[in-house]
């Protein structure tokens, strides 16, 4: 892509989600989400969050931990530490030390 | 345009803490567009523009992998869909304002300026200027979200390889998804939209991720729709 393929993509990009967000609140009350849609986005960001997240974790890094590979092992460890503290910083640092420190054990 | 000081510092105070987790999220992404290949600048404007983390980590890296603009668009539009719901709950609380109130609004509705919002415009606060308040949301962030890009573009250019910081964009998603993950119905949402992600990632334009998202999402409400029929002993 080139750089003003991707200055397009990027006000694409910004248009189409400036639309999302004001959508309803510039129509206000003339426009009603019917209640199925209204449902099934309360299921948007876990369906689409673990469709990024599960191929990105399974993708082979070359280093492996028997028959684990080290960023699926990292991930989930993190997960845990995702659903214990519901925290960022937590979830990265964790993440990456595990990363780190089995990459650095098996090399 | 006069400004309503109170209902904006009031919006800035509540907003405060959640620059904590938007600094280490936006460094990430400024990171990751470098090592993908995009520009400083490039990346930051994006952050200016799009404000909206998860979509940008994902076009960063679609882009990166030479996807075309379209898949990029509709992956964006899947991410952000969620917004869709944001608009409409709020749309019955800010009926009372201008027009120009309310595309302002729009424009600073992240997730965490929902949440704070439904919370804040529920509750009776007569003096509250709304959009006041949702500038003393979004303007913070926002500047936190376009610094911190910007910082991230450029310290992710000193990182050695051998760090392997690409893994961090994985695990920013991990952080997100697992607190969206609520109940049940949301259980199966992510187990068939992870599940057919990964069966899916030879499909042509990556376009695996959009497919796995949407039959994720009428999984999950399949399973809701059941669950709400079994509670109220069947279909009637």
């Amino acid at each position: 892509m080139s750089r003003p393929e991707l200055w397009l993509l990027i006000a694409g990009m910004a248009l189409l989600t400036f639309l999302l967000r004001s959508s309803f609140l510039l129509a206000a009350g003339s426009l009603k989400l019917p209640p199925l849609l209204r449902r099934s986005l309360t299921y948007v960001p876990p369906a689409v969050l673990a469709a990024i997240v599960v191929p990105a974790l399974a993708q082979p890094s070359g280093t492996a931990l028997g028959p684990v590979d080290v960023r699926l092992a990292a991930g989930a460890v993190a997960a845990v530490v995702a659903w214990r503290t519901h925290s960022i910083v937590a979830t990265f640092t964790v993440g990456m030390l595990v990363l780190w420190g089995t990459t650095w054990l098996l090399r | 345009m006069r400004v309503d000081g109170a209902s904006f510092l009031k919006g800035a105070r509540d907003m405060a803490p959640i620059l904590l987790g938007a600094t280490p999220f936006g460094l990430i992404t400024g990171a990751s567009a470098v090592s993908a290949g995009m520009a400083a600048f490039d990346v930051t404007l994006m952050s200016m523009t799009v404000f909206a983390g998860a979509a940008q980590l994902a076009a960063i890296s679609l882009v990166g992998s030479g996807a075309a603009a379209w898949v990029v668009l509709l992956t964006t539009l899947m991410i952000n869909l969620r917004h869709l719901m944001y608009s409409a709950a709020l749309a019955p609380k800010v009926a009372d304002c201008s027009m120009g109130a309310r595309a302002t609004m729009g424009a600073f509705l992240v997730d965490q300026a929902y949440a704070f919002a439904s919370l804040r415009f529920s509750a009776h606060e007569p003096w509250m200027n709304k959009r006041d308040y949702f500038l003393g949301l979004g303007t913070p962030l926002w500047l936190t979200w376009s610094a911190a890009t910007a910082a991230g573009a450029y310290l992710g250019a000193q990182v050695p390889a051998g760090w392997q910081l690409d893994f961090a964009v994985p695990l920013m998603f991990l952080a997100l998804l697992v607190p969206s993950v609520r109940d049940r119905p949301g259980v199966v949402a992510a187990i068939i939209g992870g599940g057919l992600a990964l069966a899916l990632t030879g499909l042509p334009f990556n376009l695996g991720l959009v497919v796995a998202a949407l039959l994720g999402i009428a999984a999950g409400t399949a399973a809701d729709t059941f669950k709400r029929e079994s509670a109220s002993g069947g279909p009637t």
